[in-house]
């Protein structure tokens, strides 16, 4: 799937992907979506479309361990986060709630606001006119997570596959 | 180039050679849980399996709220019993055990060249003997009783190179609000801390287990030590299950390496309202607080109160502070009340609490109120944490505690010994 970059800087904390404010109420996807960044990018949630994916620097993600970070993201159409690094429970959160993260700090470096990209988890590889860039290709099971939505989903599917439950 | 100790382990359960940055499946040796369990049991059952994958591995210590302080807490407490009846979880411990991770370790549990998952941030106590120890959410924790398997990163080493020896009165607390001060609290975001060096022969196993305890403070996805003669003689008789020691290589790729040197270090204070806000005591002496904490899964051991005996056996503490002291674990409270360390606290004025987290994630027994300071030997200072939201936490080693509950103001505890 190809979608358009939108880029931000370091430490995109868990507090302007999604507010504290709304975290004790539930919610949701798409309403979750409706406040994706609202603190960082007002502009985001209303022009974000399916496929884009959001590029940054370092430790994106940090702060908080609410889940709902990761999730907003996803219920916006997010296909990818690409940065530089990422906060360790952010990271996990994201994975485990289906949402792409991947380390890559030579398409950092590259990529700019708008650019057209076209992540290709299988392969390890981000393309786009800036070029392509490789990171370590996700294992299979972690893929098996993203394309199952999360880890519950998952981890079901496993266990029905195997005849368990 | 030789792989770090986190590289070997995740290699050996992986079945395959790698490194830094790649992403394996695993199956842990043990799995960890606490009161959060109810939550997890609610995961669990959304799967839809009858039976958890590997009774034999699932570890769960009731310490969070203990003796229950709310009917809800009870409940929470009633489900998880029921729960380990039900599925036959061999390794259950209720109210009276202690703090899951003291527990952990003096049964047993905490095992050189092991994985462990928690979900628990500060599971990274038990790399004090060469785990590799890992903090994790609930819903992963639900997945890994599902199916016995779990997906890591495998990540990057910091190396931090001891030296020199700790002056009388200095504690492990003080070198690692010292590294965290340094690194600030994302500084090992994600990647293992490694604690090497010669000062490390000087440093006994409850020390260790500080330091390993709040590398979580640091971000750290894990922090070990690498067992040496003291971690085997300690571990002999307590071992569950026959375990193989994990080295680092001596090429082994480290993203960075720092030397201390041990020798000129003062004790250091974590000030409001973050862990990596710390300070020489010395700069912060003679603030004033309301409470002192001395206990917790970080400094509750027997050398904590056995610090705290020194400087106060015979003398009474400021009649305007309150001291709680809270034996990390039974086995703990029943050895320091053998030694007669307990009376010693009480007469000196302390309330002796039962063994748990008691008041430190501010849920029961002794929280703050607006306007009030706690002076803690505890790992978290977030605002908060201990009651009122306007409440402040400083952070110390036991004998700063100590010491400085003796004055009722912060002072260096060096004089006092
Ligand atoms: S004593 Fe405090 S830090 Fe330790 S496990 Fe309990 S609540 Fe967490």
């Amino acid at each position: 799937m190809k979608g358009k970059v939108w880029k931000y800087g370091d430490n995109v904390n868990t507090d302007v992907i999604f507010p504290g404010k709304y975290t004790y109420t539930l919610m949701p996807p798409e309403e979750m979506a409706r406040h994706a960044l609202e603190d960082l990018d007002p502009e985001f949630a209303s022009k974000v479309r399916p496929g884009d994916v959001i590029v940054a620097g370092r430790n994106f993600g940090c702060g908080s361990s609410r889940e709902q970070a990761a999730a907003c993201l996803k219920a916006a159409g997010i296909q990818a986060v690409i940065a530089r690094s990422f906060a360790r429970i952010y990271f996990r959160n994201a994975i485990n709630l289906g949402l792409p993260v991947i380390q890559c700090p030579e398409a950092v470096e590259a990529l700019e606001k708008g650019d057209e990209i076209e992540v290709d988890l299988q392969a390890g590889e981000i393309r786009s006119d800036k070029g392509n860039f490789r990171f370590p290709p996700f294992p299979e099971s972690v893929i098996g997570i993203l394309q199952a939505g999360g880890l519950i989903a998952f981890t079901r599917q496993k266990l029905r596959e195997k005849g368990i439950i | 180039m030789g792989k770090t100790l986190s590289e070997k382990i995740l290699s050996l359960k992986a079945g395959r050679e790698v490194k830094a940055n790649e992403v394996v499946t695993v199956s842990p040796d043990f799995v960890l849980s606490h009161d959060n369990s109810a939550a997890i049991i609610q995961e669990f059952r959304q799967i839809g399996l009858k039976k958890v994958a590997a009774p034999e591995k699932i570890v769960i210590v009731l310490d969070h709220v203990v003796p229950a302080a709310s009917e809800k807490h009870a409940l929470n407490h009633k489900i998880i019993r029921e729960f380990v009846e039900e599925q036959k979880l061999p390794h259950f411990f209720d109210i009276e055990a202690g703090v899951c991770h003291q527990v952990f370790c003096e049964q047993g549990f905490a095992l050189p060249g092991l994985l462990i998952t928690g979900s628990d941030s500060h599971t990274t106590t038990y790399g004090a003997f060469g785990a590799m120890a890992i903090g994790i959410g609930r819903t992963e924790m639900a997945s890994i009783w599902a199916t016995d398997e779990i997906w890591l990163r495998v990540p990057e080493t910091i190396k931090f190179n001891l030296k020199g020896k700790l002056q009388p009165g200095v504690m492990s607390k003080d070198v690692i609000l010292r590294l965290i001060g340094d690194l600030g609290a994302e500084g090992a975001n994600y990647k293992a801390v490694e604690f090497a060096g010669e000062a490390v022969a000087s440093l006994s196993m409850e020390s260790r287990m500080v330091m390993t305890n709040m590398a979580a403070e640091m971000g750290a996805k894990n922090g070990y030590f690498e067992p040496d003669a003291l971690c085997l003689e300690w571990l002999r008789g307590r071992a569950r299950k026959e375990f193989e020691v994990i080295y680092s290589d001596p090429d082994a790729n480290y993203e960075a390496i720092y030397e201390y040197d041990l020798s000129s270090l003062e004790p250091q204070v974590a000030c409001p309202h973050s862990v990596d806000n710390v300070k020489k005591v010395n700069e912060v002496a003679g603030t004033s607080f309301n409470q002192a904490l001395l206990g917790t899964c970080t400094n509750g051991r027997l050398e904590d109160l056995e610090m705290a005996v020194r400087i106060l056996k015979g003398k009474r503490i400021n009649r305007r502070i309150r001291m709680l002291v809270l034996p990390a674990s039974r086995q703990v409270y029943l050895e320091a009340l053998k030694r007669g360390w307990l009376e010693i606290l009480a007469e000196a004025g302390a309330v002796i609490l039962n063994p748990g987290c008691g008041p430190c994630l501010g849920a029961h027994m002794g929280v703050l109120a607006p306007g009030e300071v706690a002076l803690s030997t505890a790992n978290r200072n977030f605002k908060g944490r201990m009651g009122s939201r306007d409440s402040a936490i400083y952070l110390a080693s036991p004998a700063t505690v100590a010491a400085s509950a003796l004055e009722g103001q912060i002072v260096d505890p060096r004089s006092y010994l």
